[in-house]
């Protein structure tokens, strides 16, 4: 597609980032987890997974969804530089997304994590992988990083001991509101990736075959008697 | 002494109740009971309430819950009283219950168990548990109930060649129950290949106190049951035709010293002991009477001990009853049925009444159309363990047929 001056000037510069490979995660309940990055072809499927959270106020899901639902609909249309969506598929089935970016070579900026699939640590294993892919595969110095629910909070800011950043704003302002910022640092990534982060190498491929076409779930826990329209 | 049966009972889902405020949580779960029992019009000929937590003043910064609670029922000018004993909180309030009516001081009763947790960090909600322990030889030293359950555990596996493996098969077996347990916190099963087997189990069942991991730990959570109480030979009973009445028929408690360290042997829960034989006497029943039991599994080990200090198997021995199967719903001794603190969860004011709660949805036979009725259960008991073994009470109910 030809890219007219206007739309170019429009569009962020983009870092080139090598790819997330994928991996697979046995869930407490037996369930086998693929963990990729989602193509760019696949954004319908993602945005039409977060849509029916958008309406949940319920542990800030709606907050959380709605920037979600930007945020990706933004990557999709070149409106954010360096972005990365991974997904965690069941079967096929979306259970949780995670997005972030990059703002140069030495820093992340985590954007968000959504578990549809909960009472199984889905969220805990898909952030881990975000941060693996920020710093043990792109490099990354650190990680700057926002909870916008309580949730959140104890998952990350508390179990990951971050670095509470918050004294260097303005200097320092996450993108999310410019609300407290905690940040994960390689030294302190090392310390705690072997107790936050698993998941084998290669995935079989009949495995990740499992993972080629995503759908969306079919049942929310959060919107009881959801039905897809 | 006058026979007492619970006439009602009510429960609220246990998970992250948050959103609502310590007495509202109290008063869904107290509603649910006086519907139970058909009462909700009626509920001015209750006399007693007693209202078992822990917390409150600590936690969510409310005091005089016993009387807030009977105002939002709008049940004045009932007698309130709050009970706090730890973490058996809940069925010390049972036994009050119980012990104001047989004395013939009143003819029905309230019992009503809640606690709000979630609204506080974990660390927050670790260190309010820990509250119970000794101030200086113990709290002042950075001890916690976990800690205390990781100690525990590795002396009784170094002791009796307990596995990782067996732990946790426990909570493989809680889970399956409380799977189908309408209010339980954590509804999602879990298999051994994954928590224990797999080469993911060290993150998705990372260690919490070594050698107990997450898996092993009872989540922490928000929720109330309630109890409704009456004698049999009161002419208010006349009210309570809408359920099969449960007889309590044994009630014991037992103390044991503050510090473990204080202890001949730590792994000797004498209060659990003497807790059980006081209503086993009470009841005229022995071990081999119980047809099923709800024991506190805050961490999965006490499942274990608990049930050889009762006297379901010989010291070191229960694992073995695990492995073929004696604990399951469908074997000779099913514990937690309802899938215990481990994945119904533990709000701890609520807990003890919560069990009981259990016992008399079993024996009423009404755990059937969820897929996990006890066959032929006819007595169930109870044991609600406080601090680290400090103060334990244990309850026995049964079909008043039995």
């Amino acid at each position: 597609m030809a890219i007219d001056k206007m739309e170019q000037s429009l569009r962020p510069p983009q870092l080139e980032l090598k790819p997330f490979p994928p991996k697979m995660i046995t869930l407490a309940n037996g369930e086998e987890m693929i963990v990729r990055e989602v193509k760019r072809e696949e954004v319908g499927v993602l945005l039409g997974t977060i849509q029916p959270l958008m309406g949940v106020q319920k542990d800030f899901y709606d907050i959380v969804a709605s920037r979600m639902y930007a945020e990706v609909l933004g990557w999709f249309e070149y409106r954010v530089a360096n972005e990365f969506v991974l997904v965690g598929a069941i079967n096929g089935e979306i259970a949780g997304i995670v997005n972030s970016r990059l703002i140069d070579g030495k820093e992340g900026m985590s954007f968000h994590t959504m578990t549809i699939k909960r009472g199984l640590r889905i969220g805990a294993q898909l952030f881990a992988a975000k941060m693996e892919h920020h710093i043990d595969i792109l490099g990354n110095d650190e990680v700057h990083i926002v909870a916008e629910s309580p949730i959140g909070f104890k998952r990350w800011m508390i179990e990951y001991a971050l670095e509470d950043r918050s004294s260097r704003y303005p200097a320092l302002r996450h993108e999310l509101g410019g609300v407290p910022t905690f940040t994960l640092t390689k030294e302190l990534w090392d310390r705690v990736k072997a107790d936050k982060c698993t998941g084998s190498r290669p995935v079989p491929p009949e495995k990740l075959a499992t993972a080629d076409k995503l759908r969306m779930p079919s049942e929310y826990p959060q919107i009881p008697g959801f039905k897809r329209g | 002494m006058r026979k007492v049966s619970i006439v009602g009972i009510g429960h609220t889902v246990f998970g992250n109740l948050s959103d609502f405020d310590l007495v509202d949580v109290m008063a869904f779960a107290s509603g649910n009971a006086l519907d139970d029992a058909g009462i909700r019009d009626d509920r001015k000929i209750i006399e007693q309430v007693f209202v078992a937590n822990m917390g409150g003043g600590i936690i969510n910064h409310q005091t005089g819950i016993a009387s807030s609670l009977v105002s939002r029922m709008d049940m004045e000018p009932a007698m309130a009283e709050l009970v706090e004993n730890g973490p058996a909180s809940g069925a010390s309030a049972v036994k009050l219950g119980y012990m104001a009516i047989a004395s013939g001081l009143v003819d029905v009763v309230m019992v009503t168990g809640g606690e709000l947790m979630r609204s506080v960090t974990g660390w927050e909600g670790t260190d309010f548990v820990a509250s119970l322990l000794h101030p200086e030889a113990e709290y002042n030293y950075g001890l916690t109930l976990p800690a205390y359950g990781g100690m525990f555990t590795r002396m009784y596996m170094e002791r009796y060649g307990l596995t990782e493996r067996d732990l946790g098969l426990i909570a493989v077996k809680d889970h399956q129950n409380g799977e189908k347990n309408p209010f339980a916190h954590v509804r999602v099963p879990c298999t051994i290949e994954a928590i224990h087997d797999s080469e993911n189990a060290h993150v998705i069942n990372n260690y919490v106190a070594e050698p107990l991991r997450m898996y092993g730990m009872c989540p922490v959570s928000d929720g109330a049951a309630s109890l409704i109480l009456c004698a049999e030979d009161s002419p208010k009973m006349k009210y309570f035709t809408k359920q099969t009445p449960i007889r309590i028929t044994g009630v014991g408690s037992a103390t044991d010293t503050h510090c473990v360290h204080n202890r001949k042997d730590p792994l000797v829960l004498d209060a659990v002991r003497l807790a059980a034989e006081r209503a086993y006497a009470m009841a005229g029943l022995k071990a081999e009477d119980i047809s099923f039991a709800e024991l506190h599994d805050a961490f999965v080990i006490l499942e274990l001990a608990i049930s050889e200090e009762i006297g379901f198997f010989e010291r070191g021995k229960s694992a073995e009853a695990l492995r073929k199967g004696v604990t399951a719903i469908d074997g000779a001794k099913p514990i937690n049925t309802s899938g215990g603190l481990k994945s119904k969860g533990h709000p701890v004011g609520a807990t003890g009444v919560s069990q009981v709660f259990e016992l008399v949805k079993q024996l009423r036979g009404q755990a059937e159309k969820e897929g996990r009725q006890v066959k032929n259960a006819k007595h169930g008991m109870a044991v609600n363990f406080g601090g680290f073994g400090n103060n334990v009470v244990a309850v026995i109910c049964s079909r008043r047929d039995a």
